[in-house]
């Protein structure tokens, strides 16, 4: 079991740093310029999984276990969260027949 | 010099003297809560009964202290106040003046009690009645059982709120509120010179409790007529001026009898206006060491009695008559205490509670079978319809008179003894007020009680004699006012008759250490006495028989409202203006400072701070509101910007 650390290291640190922010910026961009829900949500996924990206490499690095617990901790937050998002955006369908977010512009003053 | 004051270690008879003043107020709670949901015969049980017992320990207490030696003792309960070296008890002073105020006001205050349970009884406040009135009885005992200035300035503020109370009682009428405010703010005015005094004593000598004040007075160094001295009597005499209406803070009395006429009786004749004479005889000490104020309070006094007197010749309200003539009665008062006759004004104090209190339950017993008539004009003839109240009447009013052998000749003729004594145009003047309230009392009785009837015909069929608990004090206060003179029994019928002067002589040991000119006895020739009696009888029976050729014989009645009079008539009609000089001098000009102040002050600095305050919320927020688009995208945008410029700014800063 020692080995996956091992071929986690067999790759630079800073490779995965430039990875994941990489998926967390396109997460970003994502989630600000896609007008769809769905999109907007699978982005907001790439974003999480940066982090997990992150947490995985930095933790073999060091010969933490803590970051790889926290991975999954996050991982069963966000299958919650699909869940009641998901359910969310069919009440959104089925009110105004479309996922567009740029409609949902009345909640204001 | 013996010890006066010592304390006092029986656990019995400390705790009957805390029930004197602690019965009433249980009855002021009592009542208080339960003013709707009690039976009005419950309610005048619990009132009457509380005083009662109140006056019948007071009896026993005296009873106790006589018997003991007459030795004065102080009943100390806790310390109160205790700040720095300042210590203030809560605790009684027991002394013959004590005893005799707690005997009249807890004697008097039943018998009105008494009075009020039948003359209260179509109220519908019938408890709230009761319940200011018992704990008016509170605050007043108070103010004479304190053994210190701060818990007789306590009594003083409870008596002058119940009275306050009490004048306002049918608040639903605004010209009894006015009266109500007008007492309460005149008498704020005596009060802030009392508390002035109370500082200065305390600085003076260390201490606000009557023995130690007193004995540090009696050592006094500073000599007779020092200026702080003179200060701190003057500071009093302010206070007692505010209570007991003496010049120029007078004019609440009249309007003070806009409360229920038991009220007048109690509060705004027998009692609480005498509780600035009461004052300063306990202030005796004090008030021998400075000469120059009692001569003050002398001119004070003989001005008040002069100015009330004429004033009430020409009332035609039979309760504005009866207190004109209280204001000019405690004038005499205070003349009394302005020539250093304590006795005789104490004893005057005594036998004016008899007597006025009679008369003002006399005029209430008048108004309720009047119907709530008030002016003697509307009246006549009462006599053959209300015999006990005509009787008991002419008995308090041939008291007032001076006429022997009732009770205010006796006061009044000892009073007026000193006054000679002391200043021969003081005695004059003196004379003439004798002169005028025998002239006003006597047009008020004959206006009142013969002639015929110039009411209504529905008054008429209406009149009737009050009931039994009205009649009964009435009976009660006659005959005291008879035989209450005994007390004061001039040296001319006899050599140490004179009852009320051999016991209070004790209360003034100190005054006697301090300046025992001041206090010497009055040395006055018989033959001079007997002058002097004689001439204020015939003075007195003078003014009967032209009130009698006046009211009775050519059966003048006095011009109806709107006819013209002639200047002088209308200018003591009027009360000299006294009343419209104090709105144009005092009252206006502050009522134009105030509006100045609310204009420019409240208006615009106060209300524009706070209206400035949710102006500037309103505006910032109706421009703020824009940024709220509803647009999500732009929020999600604005969260990412600042989550870096926040990681941005931490990296660099950080």
């Amino acid at each position: 079991m020692n080995q996956i650390p091992e071929i986690i290291r067999t790759i630079p640190l800073e490779y995965y740093l430039f990875f994941s922010t990489a998926l967390f910026a396109i997460g970003v961009i994502g989630v600000l310029t896609r007008r769809n829900a769905i999109i907007i949500f699978m982005c907001v996924e790439l974003m999480l999984n940066a982090a997990n990206i992150l947490l995985t490499a930095l933790s073999a690095y060091r010969g933490d276990t803590n970051g790889q617990v926290f991975v999954f901790f996050i991982m069963a937050v966000a299958a919650a969260e699909v869940c009641v998002g998901l359910a969310i955006i069919v009440m959104i369908y089925r009110n105004i027949r479309s996922t567009d977010v740029q409609l949902l512009n009345r909640l204001k003053w | 010099m013996q010890e006066i004051v010592m304390p006092f270690n029986n656990q019995a008879m400390a705790l009957l003297c805390l029930l004197i003043p602690l019965l009433p107020l249980i009855g002021f709670i009592v009542n208080g809560l339960g003013n709707r949901k009690l039976a009005k015969g419950m309610v005048s049980l619990i009132g009457c009964g509380t005083v009662l017992a109140s006056f019948l320990i007071s009896v026993y207490l005296f009873v106790d202290f006589t018997a003991n030696g007459s030795r004065a003792y102080t009943v100390d309960f806790y310390n109160w106040i205790s700040v720095g070296n300042m210590q203030i008890g809560f605790s009684f002073l027991i002394d013959q003046l004590t005893l005799l105020m707690m005997l009249m006001v807890t004697g008097i205050g039943f018998l009105i009690h008494l009075y009020s349970a039948g003359y209260m009884s179509h109220d519908e406040n019938f408890g709230k009645f009761f319940a200011f009135i018992n704990l008016f009885m509170f605050s007043m005992l108070l103010l004479v059982m304190g053994s210190n200035y701060v818990m007789m300035f306590v009594g003083w503020e409870g008596v002058g709120l119940c009275s306050y109370l009490l004048i306002g009682f049918w608040n639903k009428n605004t010209n009894y509120n006015n009266a109500a405010k007008k007492a309460f703010v005149m008498n704020r005015i005596g009060d802030l010179g009392f508390l002035l005094a109370i500082f200065l004593i305390f600085i003076t000598f260390g201490s606000v409790s009557y023995p130690q004040v007193f004995a540090e007075a009696a050592r006094y160094t500073g000599g007779i007529d020092s200026t702080v001295m003179i200060t701190i009597t003057l500071l009093l005499f302010v206070g007692a001026m505010g209570k007991s209406a003496q010049i120029p803070l007078f004019t609440w009395l009249p309007d003070a009898m806009a409360g229920p006429t038991p009220v007048s009786a109690l509060i705004h004749a027998a009692t609480m206006v005498t509780a600035g004479i009461y004052m300063v005889i306990r202030s005796n000490v004090l008030y021998v060491l400075a000469p120059s104020t009692m001569e003050v309070i002398a001119i004070v006094g003989i001005a008040t009695a002069l100015l009330a007197a004429t004033i009430g010749l020409a009332q035609n309200d039979i309760k504005k008559v009866l207190a004109y003539s209280t204001v000019s009665q405690l004038g005499y008062m205070f003349l009394a205490l302005g020539v250093m006759a304590f006795d005789s004004s104490i004893f005057h104090v005594l036998t004016h509670a008899f007597f006025k209190a009679l008369l003002f339950l006399g005029a209430g017993s008048v108004i309720h079978a009047m119907s709530n008539e008030q002016d003697i004009r509307f009246m006549g003839g009462l006599r053959k319809y209300l015999p006990i109240t005509f009787l008991t009447f002419l008995i308090g009013t041939l008291a007032i008179a001076g006429i022997p052998p009732f009770a205010g000749f006796f006061s009044k003729d000892e009073l007026l003894a000193h006054v000679w004594e002391h200043n021969k145009l003081m005695w004059g003047l003196g004379l003439l007020t004798s002169f005028m309230t025998s002239f006003y009392m006597f047009r008020l009785v004959f206006l009142t009680f013969f002639g015929t009837f110039r009411g209504t015909e529905a008054q008429k069929s209406h009149l009737h004699e009050s009931p039994m608990s009205m009649t009964l004090p009435l009976i009660v206060l006659a005959i005291l006012s008879t035989i209450g003179g005994f007390l004061g029994i001039p040296a001319v019928f006899g050599e140490n008759m004179h009852v009320l002067q051999n016991y209070l002589a004790p209360i003034y040991g100190y005054a006697q250490v301090a300046n025992a000119a001041a206090v010497a006895p009055l040395h006055i020739d018989h033959a001079t006495e007997w002058m002097l009696m004689g001439i204020s009888v015939a003075v007195a029976v003078v003014a009967i028989i032209l009130a009698y050729v006046m009211y009775v014989s050519k059966k003048q009645v006095p011009a109806a409202e709107g006819t013209q009079l002639s200047p002088i008539h209308n200018l003591i009609y009027n009360k000299y203006y006294i009343d419209e000089l104090y709105n144009a001098i005092i009252v206006r000009p502050l009522m134009w400072l105030s509006s100045v102040f609310h204009k420019v002050f409240d208006v615009t600095i106060v209300d524009g701070i706070v209206n400035g305050v949710g102006k500037f919320v309103m505006q910032s927020s109706r421009t703020l509101r824009f940024a709220q688009s509803g647009a999500i995208g732009f929020y999600i945008l604005l969260m990412v910007v600042s989550i870096a410029l926040i990681l941005f700014l931490n990296f660099f800063i950080g």
